[in-house]
């Protein structure tokens, strides 16, 4: 009966969901799916070396400060990082005085101390990352409809987040002239727009962007270590930084990652002989034709 | 129950002594995982997942506990809580990781699991009630971790919750008032993150409830074996300390090292990098995925597109939990009297060219876009899903001719039934063979 009842059942499902193939078969056969400029046009982002890359990888903290310095001057105009404190930029390499500095450069929210009402004053190392705007109203208001995202996780909340940060900060391009293997965005899609206040930019997954591009010429921020500052090198430390600002502990976590190892395979190469041991008395030994066994598992003691 | 030749436990230390008269939970220890427990000696290293999936669920109770001491279940400050876990609490980092990775593991750990008692029939007599409560822990695993996924309160979070919640929507009737019940509103928000939490919390105790049952089901006819063969004497047997426990301590080594590489190495390489947007209703994500373990049965819901008779979506529903509960039924579909595929020829071929390659497909079309070709592809293997389990399971255990069993475990390891003619003799004895007609 329980089997009766079963393959009915099963047959139903099985008809109800080939009809559902049919009818999907038959109209992925006749009906022609138009291909769409973000499909087709779309990159995916460009591949680029960093040294925190890889299992034994580590900051570069030089460039870790150069990236900071291209989100303070040029990103925070719009962009937060209100997940950071000022006193993560210890973990850069500043020395505790080049913190409080840097802390101090920022104007954070406060409340004047005679008459409770809001003001500012200088960032301490207990701050966070002040944003750019009071709310997301404003923020909004101010970009054309479009809240500037917060940076502080941005590179793991994008598929291969640091390259994506980078390749969209030097990604713009002009739509009229775009082409992908020798295909013209234009000539494939004529229709393709890029609507007033939005920028193109292929690497963005509907090909137009508010943000404007932020990275315009070279030498837009000046470096204090002397790095020729291009905007492929502005883009890669500033999302050399945004990928520390998104895990702080990355490096850490490979440098645990190794001794744990270490341990576990020393572990496991003594359980394995262990277990040898344990069992070689119950082993049937394989001999020419013949198998006996040296033991009955009771004899064993351990 | 045991076997007659288990060992008793005797304890000699004074103190043992005094503990086994008046608590005598080391005698309960000895005689569940001890040298009380004679197991069959032929088990191959898929019988170590057991060990493996109880070793995740205190590995998740744990690292869960603590993380929870962290945690604001509150709809407000959930997804910076978990970035202060990440960036603030003292190893707060790898607890985080090793209990989002532990999840991932635990089902890798249980799906193996699954279809090792599928492959070896664990499921028929006298192992039905083993296999009863195993998939009822299954079920509960999958709400566990659902919920647990919602905890973060990012983009995936929410509008999981939101599609999951959704199904329940597509019930005639009830459907909606049950999803408003069920989410305490609309939409998640805050009440249905705090009910959530609390159940996340609970829900692991009652898993680990199930499972002393399931251990405890499973120790009224002892373990399962390659062969199917029941256990027959001593020498069928071995204690499973130390002969297991040192076959466990290694399964469970290399399993370690391989979780460690993901929890160290490519911690979010499981997970969908949206869940790191914090949840905005007003934003849908381009595509709605699940945690990958979820992906055979959302390929199945989302496989039904066309409303024959009921809608499409309550096809989908249906079928998919459909999907989960004719595992409770295997023991009465499949009635053939071998248990091993090892000796079952037609039903070898159907497992692993006609399930195993579906299940691969599900998972593939479950994380892929609802689009062509997925969405034919998912069709397919969904049929096959239901045929396999619900038609082929049953008709393959009435036309197959099994292979010879070996007479005992003990004959299979050492080989000794030539296969001259006393072969006959033993399948008749065998009592799980049938004759050879």
């Amino acid at each position: 009966m329980t089997r009766l009842i079963g393959i009915l059942v099963g047959l139903v499902f099985t008809f109800v969901v080939l009809l559902a193939f049919v009818f999907g078969a038959w109209t992925f056969a006749t009906e022609e799916v138009s291909p769409t400029a973000e499909h087709e046009f779309h990159l995916a982002p460009r591949h680029a070396s960093y040294q925190f890359d890889g299992a034994l990888g580590t900051w570069d903290y030089q460039q870790l400060q150069r990236g900071y310095q291209v989100y303070k001057e040029v990103c925070s105009a719009c962009h937060s990082l209100k997940l950071v404190g000022l006193r993560n930029l210890a973990e850069l390499g500043y020395t505790e005085a080049e913190v409080k500095a840097e802390a101090a450069s920022w104007v954070v929210p406060g409340i004047d101390p005679v008459t409770g009402e809001a003001s500012t004053r200088p960032g301490t190392p207990t701050d966070y990352f002040p944003s750019p705007y009071p709310n997301d109203v404003a923020a909004a208001a101010a970009n054309n409809n479009a809240v500037p995202p917060d940076l502080s996780l941005i590179t793991k909340a994008r598929h291969h987040g640091t390259e994506y940060v980078r390749s969209l900060l030097t990604g713009y391009r002009n739509p009229d002239t775009f082409s992908v293997d020798g295909k013209r965005l234009k000539e494939e899609f004529p229709d393709f727009e890029t609507p007033a206040g939005l920028h193109f930019n292929p690497y963005f997954p509907n090909l137009n962007l508010a943000m404007a591009p932020p990275l315009t010429t070279p030498g837009q921020v000046t470096y204090a270590d002397g790095t020729d500052p291009t905007i492929e090198q502005m883009a890669t430390d500033v999302s050399a930084f945004l990928t520390w600002t998104a895990e702080p502990t990355l490096v850490r976590r490979k440098q645990t990652g190794w001794p744990v190892l270490g341990f576990l395979l020393f572990a496991t190469v003594l359980a394995w002989y262990a277990k040898k041991q344990v069992w070689a008395p119950v082993k049937p030994k394989k001999r020419k034709g013949a198998v006996t066994a040296t033991a009955t598992p009771g004899d064993h003691e351990a | 129950m045991s076997f007659p030749w288990a060992k008793a436990y005797e304890p000699k230390a004074p103190l043992m002594r005094f503990l086994d008269e008046r608590l005598p939970l080391p005698r309960f220890v000895y005689n569940a995982v001890g040298a009380g427990y004679p197991v069959p000696r032929n088990l191959s290293y898929f019988w170590n997942f057991g060990i493996l999936a109880g070793f995740c669920l205190v590995l998740q109770i744990v690292t869960g506990v603590v993380l929870a001491m962290h945690y604001s279940a509150n709809a407000l400050v959930a997804f910076n809580s978990v970035e202060h876990i990440m960036r603030d609490v003292n190893w707060g980092w790898m607890l985080r990781y090793a209990h989002a990775n532990g999840a991932s593991f635990f089902f890798v750990v249980v799906y193996i699991h699954i279809f090792r008692g599928l492959f070896y029939s664990s499921y028929k007599a006298p192992r039905e009630m083993i296999w009863l409560l195993g998939v009822v822990i299954f079920l509960l695993m999958m709400a566990t971790a659902f919920m647990g996924y919602v905890l973060p309160w990012g983009q995936m979070s929410f509008w999981g919750a939101k599609v999951i919640t959704g199904l329940f929507g597509a019930i005639p009737l009830v459907g909606e008032p049950l999803q408003i019940w069920l989410l305490g509103g609309y939409a998640p928000d805050n009440a249905a993150l705090n009910r959530f939490y609390s159940l996340h919390f609970l829900l692991p105790f009652v898993i680990a409830g199930v499972v002393i049952l399931h251990i405890w089901a499973l120790h009224i006819p002892g373990s399962s074996n390659p062969t199917g063969v029941e256990v027959k004497s001593e020498s069928d047997t071995v204690p499973f300390h130390p002969y297991y426990t040192a076959k466990d301590g290694f399964g469970l080594g290399v399993f370690l090292i391989i979780y460690t590489l993901f929890v160290f190495f490519l911690p979010n390489a499981l997970g969908h990098p949206d869940n790191y947007i914090p949840a905005n209703p007003l934003s849908t994500p381009a595509h709605i995925v699940p945690e990958w373990y979820f992906w055979p049965f959302y390929a199945i819901l989302r496989a039904f597109t066309s409303d024959f008779l009921l809608p499409a979506k309550l096809w989908g529903v249906l079928a998919m939990f459909s999907a989960i509960l004719c595992w409770f039924f295997l023991p009465w579909l499949d009635r053939s009297p071998v248990r091993s595929g090892h000796y079952r020829p037609l039903f070898r071929k159907f497992f692993l060219f006609g399930l195993i390659p579906c299940m691969a497909v599900l998972f593939w079309c479950g994380g892929a876009p609802a689009e062509e070709p997925y969405v034919m592809l998912s069709q397919i293997a969904t049929a096959y899903y239901f045929l396999h389990f619900l038609v082929i399971l049953p008709i393959v255990s009435l036309v197959e001719r099994p292979e010879p069993l070996p007479y005992s475990i003990t004959d299979a390891v050492l080989g000794t039934p030539a296969d001259d003619g006393t072969v006959k003799g033993h399948m008749i004895q065998g009592e799980n063979a049938r004759p050879a007609v």
